[in-house]
């Protein structure tokens, strides 16, 4: 196996540390475009992290512009974001179709004509 | 750089999406580097274009090593993308994301989903662009092909891109600058049409 120092910056180690130790975000059901909102503001206590996400939520964000924004992989986000949602946290709202339906692909293009 | 504190970290308040808008939609820009992904995301981009990025650890094993033991290196790969709100409730997202498909697992969530993609492509290296065009087709993701019409590029005729490329007859190809926002939003209109042909021939057969 790789001794650390191969490691750039000990970053792998650090997101690890953050999501507790957790991987994996499949079962959040979480789009890169779903969009997130807060429900209740930042608290004393709570991990930076989550407190960060509601600070950047108070208006619907893509967990992508989340990701962003913060400078953490979308798979670092997500985590954090189950926690978010498991407390009642944040919103997640209606998740993308997976089969784009005539009336979306219709308002898609009546919007961009309207740019 | 701004020299913004943590305690500002976010999108702009002149960014902020409303609070009625309740879903979006993602369309994928997929081409070689330097081909104008980002450029293009720009041009119809409602904020300045945000970067996501991703990292994994590759196995690799030195050949000049004595033990050859295997190593590990990080790899970080960075996808772009813009917003634009069509209207109250609906916003689209604009991804650019490198062609290469051994970085398409990265973003696993990034075609699902996806309404289509635009291929952008480069004459001068229409190789690039091979790789891609399977995948989508094995995937069954419809998509368009946009020319980036780079100054002094080899110009060639629709056909012989056709055939070049090995484009289906039904795959809608059309040049672009993706310098222009009119330029580029005819891109994703063009996209937008052809998934409402797709959508009205589907509907017609069943």
């Amino acid at each position: 196996m790789t001794p650390d120092a191969e490691w750039d910056e000990g970053s792998p180690e650090r997101l690890y540390v953050l999501t507790g130790g957790r991987s994996g975000s499949e079962e959040t059901g979480l789009d890169l475009v779903t969009l997130i909102m807060a429900r209740t503001a930042p608290r004393i206590g709570m991990q930076p992290e989550h407190e960060s996400i509601l600070r950047v939520c108070q208006s619907p964000l893509s967990v992508v512009e989340i990701s962003a924004h913060l400078e953490l992989p979308v798979s670092i986000v997500t985590v954090l974001l189950a926690d978010l949602l498991a407390e009642d946290h944040v919103e997640a709202r209606t998740p993308v179709p997976s089969l784009p339906d005539i009336d979306i692909i219709k308002a898609v293009i009546h919007g961009l004509q309207n740019l | 750089m701004d020299s913004r504190t943590s305690e500002t970290v976010g999108p702009r308040s002149e960014d902020a999406l409303p609070s009625s808008a309740t879903s979006a939609v993602k369309i994928v820009i997929v081409g070689g580097f330097g081909v104008g992904k980002t450029t293009l995301v720009r041009s119809v981009s409602e904020i300045r274009p945000l970067t996501t990025e991703e990292t994994m650890t590759q196995a690799s094993v030195s050949v000049d090593d004595l033990a050859g033991v295997e190593r590990k290196r990080m790899t970080t790969v960075a996808m772009d993308f813009g917003r634009i709100s069509l209207n109250d409730e609906l916003v689209l997202y604009v991804f650019g994301t490198p062609g290469q498909q051994r970085f398409w697992f990265l973003w696993n969530g990034l075609f699902e989903g996806a309404l289509g993609a635009v291929v952008l492509v480069d004459t001068r290296r229409l190789e690039a662009s091979f790789d891609v065009l399977g995948r989508l087709e094995e995937s069954q993701t419809p998509f368009v092909v946009a020319v980036n019409a780079f100054d002094g590029a080899p110009s060639y005729a629709d056909e012989e891109l056709r055939e070049a490329l090995d484009l289906a007859d039904d795959v809608p190809l059309l040049m672009c600058d993706a310098r222009s926002r009119e330029s580029s939003k005819d891109v994703l209109l063009s996209l937008m049409r052809h998934l409402y042909s797709l959508a009205m021939t589907s509907e017609a057969t069943t």
